[in-house]
């Protein structure tokens, strides 16, 4: 027991004698994080000369912040919380460790695991307590491979391109050379890419994939300005997920033109320079606990463990099915420090958010951009609509 | 009038004419150039004075000759000379103030500290810290009742209004309201204290008596989204009749009948119009707009915008030396 939560103790104690307090009943609220112990995603993946492109930490740093937050609202709702981490050994299910988290009175579990264990997952415990994806952006999560309980708080792949897409939109440029690598991930980003142009009427002037190759006879493949020459176009889009090769874009091209995609201009949930809406306090709390900036899935995390706690604050409850359909109504309110209230997409679980446009060093923009506008919610403009979902849980 | 005058220290509110006194200079803390515009009653800039880092809140000292400056990033608040504006002292190691009340008997000052989760209150002479008491998470607005009993205080990150009971010396109540309560305004007879919710688009009334919410105020100018209007400062005017709320990203400001709880008006200003000062007569309103970095004027008889002010960047807090 801490000293400060002892001071909470105290504070509560008090509160009891000189005025009446709502629910204060001695209940928990808890929820899990399950992570696989080992998983390669967050070994280092070091380049040539031993560089670390992609210096990857489990989110779970966000949910602790989140957590670290609620002292206080223990305080006002007479109800505790608490967060279990399990890392799983590399050989265990992880379908029956969330099934263990449920029966153990888990109101949600966040999800950070590799592809297979949450096809394992989604299969066998996707239709009963609630789950948080804060992990892939891959549009199978939130299409075929939907599932009845599973939120999504790191945006969809689909968002992000469709926030840089409204960017070049307003900024009128408009003609696009797509430059692609062949890694399955990059494909899926360019299919992303060609969606989100046709839907802020952008054109694919040419698209090229590169090869990471020396040899002279694939220089047309492999040389930068080479593959950025003629036609004329606006704006350089990469997709290029692992980065060795985009890092060695921009200022290289055949003609002076911006790149934007996984190299230059990106699209992203979060960055640490990120100065409106309360963001300031976020990345300060965030790096005195982990001794780092706060990133994407970081704050994935630590929204959907502030979705858990909100839900509870709401209802005033620990009541799994009560807080799950608070959460999932439409009316849910999240602050996302993102200027904007947050909530859940009925139709996919994917949760509403502005999108930020980010350098490595600055937030130049914010999707939705001003000027797109929705029938409904203006967040709507990113990503798959009602209408285009292909999800039917 | 002369009724809120015997009560101890509140002889701020004391009717227009009777005192009339101060130079009529509006006061602008810049909090991204880390600079004070100084703004003339004919709203021209007198000067732009260098402050410190981050300044927001501000408020007067009871006799009003001198002013406090919450210093955000350099973890101090710094007093001024209303009349020569020269730095007078420092009360240093208050951890990142946003803003702050001073309590009735013009000694103890009230601050949130924005990332410590706390409301300390400190001693304005000797800068002697004199209690801390634990809020959630980024406390913002804080409010004293003029008996000085009750301290009000705001947390934006946990959805919270505490109830500090100052001689009891103890948080009393947590009072959970609408997402992201920031900034406060009682009623004249202290009845009532509103408090806005930004993320909610909405001002919650709470009643002092029974600390519950009793009901709410929803703002929507023409042309804007709910998710647009953010509301942030607001004030009651002295007869408590009527009620300005600065919309935030909403660019407008609205007039609210205090006690039908409707809107009458909505008043276009700048860009994320924040903070909000009164003149002592009440006819002039100014508005802070964060983020086209002017002060917009408003005739409160007219309802209509006088005139907009170029000051420094990301303009937060307004204070008016005309009393």
């Amino acid at each position: 027991m801490t000293c400060s939560s002892m001071i909470a103790r105290l504070f509560t104690a008090l509160a009891l004698l000189l005025a009446p307090l709502p629910a204060l009943a001695d209940d928990t609220a808890s929820f899990v994080y399950l992570g696989v112990d080992g998983d390669p995603y967050y070994e280092p993946q070091p380049v040539y000369t031993g560089l670390s492109l992609k210096d990857r930490h489990r989110p779970v740093d966000g949910a602790r912040l989140a957590l670290k937050g609620t002292r206080v609202l223990q305080r006002a709702l007479g109800i505790g919380f608490e967060m279990e981490e399990v890392l799983l050994p590399p050989d265990a299910s992880a379908a029956e460790a969330v099934r263990a988290a449920r029966e153990g009175g888990a109101l949600a579990v966040l999800l950070d695991l590799p592809e297979d264990r949450m096809e394992e997952v989604l299969a066998r415990e996707g239709d009963k307590g609630l789950l948080f994806n804060i992990r892939h952006v891959a549009g199978r999560w939130r299409g075929p491979d939907c599932a009845p309980m599973l939120l999504h708080t790191i945006p969809s792949r689909s968002m992000l391109t469709d926030a840089l897409a409204q960017h070049l939109r307003s900024r009128g440029w408009t003609r696009i050379l797509l430059l692609t690598g062949d890694a399955p991930e990059d494909q899926e980003e360019a299919e992303a890419i060609r969606r989100s142009a046709a839907k802020f009427g952008l054109r694919i002037v040419a698209e090229r994939e590169f090869v990471l190759t020396n040899d002279p006879r694939q220089r047309d493949s492999s040389n930068i300005a080479l593959l950025t020459g003629p036609p004329a176009h606006d704006v350089i889009w990469l997709a290029d997920t692992e980065g060795e090769y985009g890092r060695y874009v921009p200022y290289a091209t055949y003609s002076p033109r911006p790149v934007v995609g996984t190299e230059g201009l990106s699209a992203l949930a979060w960055h640490w320079t990120w100065e409106r809406h309360g963001a300031p306090q976020l990345n300060q709390r965030f790096r005195r606990l982990a001794e780092r900036d706060m990133r994407s899935e970081d704050w994935a995390a630590w929204v959907a463990a502030r979705a858990i706690i909100e839900g509870v604050a709401q209802t005033s409850s620990v009541d799994p099915l009560q807080i799950a359909e608070t959460i999932r109504s439409g009316d849910f309110r999240l602050d996302l420090y993102k200027g904007v209230r947050g909530s859940f997409r009925k139709w996919d679980g994917q949760l509403r958010q502005p999108i930020l446009l980010a350098t490595h060093n600055a937030v130049i923009e914010r999707g939705p951009v001003d000027g797109f506008e929705h029938r409904v919610d203006t967040l709507d403009t990113l990503g798959a609509d009602e209408m285009e979902s292909p999800c039917t849980p | 009038m002369k009724i809120i005058c015997l009560a101890g220290g509140f002889w701020l509110l004391l009717a227009p004419g009777a005192l009339a006194q101060g130079s009529g200079m509006a006061f602008v803390a810049n909090e991204r150039d880390d600079t004070l515009t100084i703004l003339a009653p004919d709203h021209t800039v007198v000067e732009q004075m260098e402050a410190c880092a981050r300044p927001r809140g501000m408020h007067f000292s009871a006799d009003r000759t001198e002013f406090f400056v919450a210093c955000a990033d350099d973890d101090q608040i710094a007093i001024y000379d209303t009349a020569t504006r020269a730095l007078l002292r420092r009360i240093r190691g208050v951890p990142a103030p946003e803003t702050f009340d001073l309590h009735p008997d013009g000694r103890r000052l009230i601050v949130s500290n924005e990332e410590d989760a706390t409301a300390t209150v400190y001693d304005v002479e000797t800068g002697e810290l004199l209690g801390e008491y634990e809020t959630g998470e980024e406390p913002e607005g804080v409010q004293v009742t003029s008996d000085g009993r009750l301290v009000f205080v705001a947390s934006e990150a946990a959805n919270l209004v505490h109830v500090i009971d100052l001689d009891a010396d103890a948080v009393v109540a947590d009072i959970l309201v609408d997402t992201r309560p920031r900034r406060f305004a009682l009623t004249p007879d202290e009845r009532e204290l509103w408090v806005s919710a930004e993320l909610a688009g909405i001002v919650d009334i709470i009643d002092v008596e029974t600390l519950r919410i009793v009901g709410d105020i929803a703002f929507l100018p023409t042309g804007f989204r709910p998710e647009q209007v953010t509301p942030v400062d607001l004030m009651i005017t002295a007869d408590g009749s009527r009620a300005y709320v600065a919309l935030g990203r909403a660019n407008h400001v609205a007039v609210v009948d205090v006690r039908r709880r409707e809107v009458i008006d909505y008043i276009l200003v700048g860009k994320r119009a924040w903070g909000l000062a009164l003149s002592a007569d009440e006819r002039t309103l100014y508005v802070a707009n964060g983020l086209s970095d002017d002060v917009s004027v408003i005739d409160t008889g007219s309802l209509r915008p006088i005139t907009t002010i170029p000051v420094g960047r990301v303009p937060y807090d307004v204070l008016i030396d005309d009393r």
